[in-house]
């Protein structure tokens, strides 16, 4: 019985940063990397099913580079005995669909009987790579899952899917399923000093495109869209109250005065 | 001629208004194109809809009678995908929600279409569809196009397009789509909690606290500032999420929208997306932020750059 978890290295951009020469992303040097938040709930929600039955295993797997490997160690330290990292220079700037086809790969490899996936990454905010990995694998699938109960081998699952202004829906899916995680579904863990020490020895599989039986070019015609360029919007600049502390917030006081009397 | 085809969507027997603004965004995507507009409907009874969504500028309401009363993901990728087959739309639009991230990315894996989310501009330019969408937290937008893709479907960021007031006369037609094996079933839904709390939709003057906050302990204070301002206190989402404020007081997108907000004090709050999808109409934003690049600093009307904590305490002085 296994589950299988895609987590994501996202990048932080720093305040004064600089585009690649290419215009269409920022300069690498300019970028700070990080785990995605949402793969802290979605790990979690998988060892919370580990650690309810025997012979569970939970495996994280991402799609990045050679510094990626820090995600799933990060997660290594928190449970879970191995983890897949999966990478080629092809995949640089590879959009959703291209690595859904790439964790299909992996999955189509490793047979779990759940994946679970987060809503979206906090760099890109695409929202499309679990439920496109479900429609490439052909299975059931929810996002934005804020409650789920399941026990390894049961048929379905019973979930709460988040919509807005407060409501959710409780439903049931089929398994094996791609659930897509949502922020607050569980409060996640802190590794260890032991785990993390622990983590360090723990195996991590290098795949190649070639392992999973798949080419760069055929997945660049995959990819549903191409980036022209990014930059820098127009935004609105709130008028900033400088001084010290006891000045900003006399100034504040004041505004809040002025505001509350003329409404 | 093409065509831009809208999915509109429903929940608990409601047009959502966001289709509306997205059926705006079609109609100014089609002045600039040779394509027609056309809302495709899929409900049990889609009449139920099929009115409300005919205003100006749409050439044609398509309903398409699904079995299932509410949003079910396998219903509508194949509806959409047997209606995409049938009629080779260049755009597929449909409101950046909940409903959409479960179902739009597998249609697009399964068609093969061009896809983007959360989408704001769009236009066509001389080699096809451009779009943009956000980066890196709001701090960079992207422009992307989609070569050789015959289809292109877009997530539409919502609060973006005004709705048209004006009603149109579109041709009225059906569709008969496949059926599909719903492999999720609804159970039921689950209201918000009603607390007895204060319901912060009907607050005119709200303090927020978010992430900056700390810990549980911290919340308490800033519960003190706001009865003394005469605020109501909010919260963003960590907050709700750690159990610290009852979700009712939650402000954005899986929360509530402050709609009766005047003035909207921010401490400690980033502004998300999904937070401001809930405030950023307030006319008076104040946000403090030790974060000199903030998001919530790009809507606010004032901002200090500082901490919250020794702002809070200077502001008790002055209250008291």
């Amino acid at each position: 019985m296994k589950i299988l978890v895609p987590v994501k290295q996202i990048a932080v951009v720093d305040e004064d940063f600089e585009l690649r020469d290419d215009g269409k992303d920022v300069d690498p040097d300019f970028l700070n990397f990080e785990a995605n938040e949402w793969d802290d709930y979605s790990y979690e929600a998988a060892l919370t099913i580990m650690e309810a039955s025997d012979g569970v295993e939970v495996v994280p797997v991402t799609v990045g580079p050679d510094d990626a490997e820090d995600v799933l160690r990060r997660c290594l330290a928190k449970g879970g005995e191995r983890g897949i990292r999966v990478w080629d220079d092809a995949l640089e700037d590879a959009n959703p669909a291209v690595v859904a086809q790439v964790l299909a790969g992996v999955a189509a490899r490793e047979k779990p009987d759940m994946i679970l996936t987060g809503t979206l990454s906090s760099d890109r905010s695409y929202a499309q790579t679990g439920v496109a990995l479900a429609a490439a694998l052909g299975w059931p699938h929810v996002a934005v899952v804020t409650g789920l109960e399941w026990t390894p081998g049961d048929p379905k699952a019973t979930l709460l899917r988040e919509l807005e202004g407060g409501l959710v829906e409780k439903l049931s899916v089929e398994c094996p399923a791609v659930l897509t995680i949502q922020l607050g579904i569980n409060t996640p863990r802190y590794a260890s000093l032991r785990g993390l020490k622990q983590a360090k020895e723990k195996p991590v599989e290098e795949l190649s495109l070639d392992d999973l039986g798949l080419s760069g070019d055929s997945l660049a015609e995959q990819a549903s869209f191409r980036v022209r360029r990014m930059y820098k919007p127009e935004t609105g600049q709130a008028e900033l109250i400088e001084g010290t502390p006891a000045e900003q917030a006399a100034r504040l006081a004041e505004i809040i005065k002025e505001l509350k009397g003329a409404a | 001629m093409g065509e831009i085809l809208v999915i509109a969507e429903h929940r608990q027997g409601q047009l959502n208004p966001a289709t509306l603004e997205i059926i705006a965004a079609a109609v100014a995507l089609k002045e600039e194109s040779e394509h027609k507009v056309t809302v495709a409907v899929f409900a049990q009874s889609p009449d139920d809809f099929a009115g409300l969504v005919a205003k100006a500028g749409v050439d044609e309401v398509v309903k398409v009678p699904v079995p299932v009363a509410s949003f079910q993901n396998d219903t509508y990728e194949a509806a959409v995908l047997a209606l995409a087959d049938a009629r080779k739309p260049a755009v597929i639009m449909c409101p950046h929600t909940v409903d959409a991230w479960g179902y739009a990315p597998a249609v697009a894996a399964r068609g093969q279409f061009g896809c983007a989310t959360d989408v704001f501009e769009m236009r066509f330019e001389a080699e096809g569809l451009v779009a943009v969408r956000a980066a890196y937290a709001e701090k960079l937008h992207m422009e992307i196009d989609f070569p050789g893709k015959e289809t292109v479907l877009l997530t539409v960021r919502t609060n973006v397009f005004k709705p048209s007031e004006e009603d149109g006369a579109p041709a009225v037609t059906s569709f008969e789509a496949p059926s599909a094996e719903a492999r999720t079933e609804h159970l039921t839904y689950v209201e918000p909690e009603q607390t007895g709390d204060v319901d912060i939709t009907q607050a005119e003057y709200m303090l927020s606290i978010g992430r900056g906050v700390g810990e549980e302990d911290n919340v308490e204070e800033f519960k003190e500032l706001a009865d003394a301002f005469g605020f109501t206190l909010g919260c963003s989402r960590p907050i709700a999420d750690n159990g610290w404020l009852p979700k009712s007081r939650q402000v954005g997108q899986s929360g509530k929208t402050v709609a009766k907000c005047k003035v909207y004090l921010a401490l400690g709050i980033s502004g998300s997306v999904q937070h401001m999808a809930g405030m950023k109409h307030v006319p008076n934003i104040i946000a403090v932020n030790k974060d000199a690049e903030a998001s919530i600093f790009t809507i606010a009307k004032y901002g200090i750059v500082g901490d919250m904590f020794e702002i809070a305490e200077e502001l008790r002085d002055q209250a008291s």
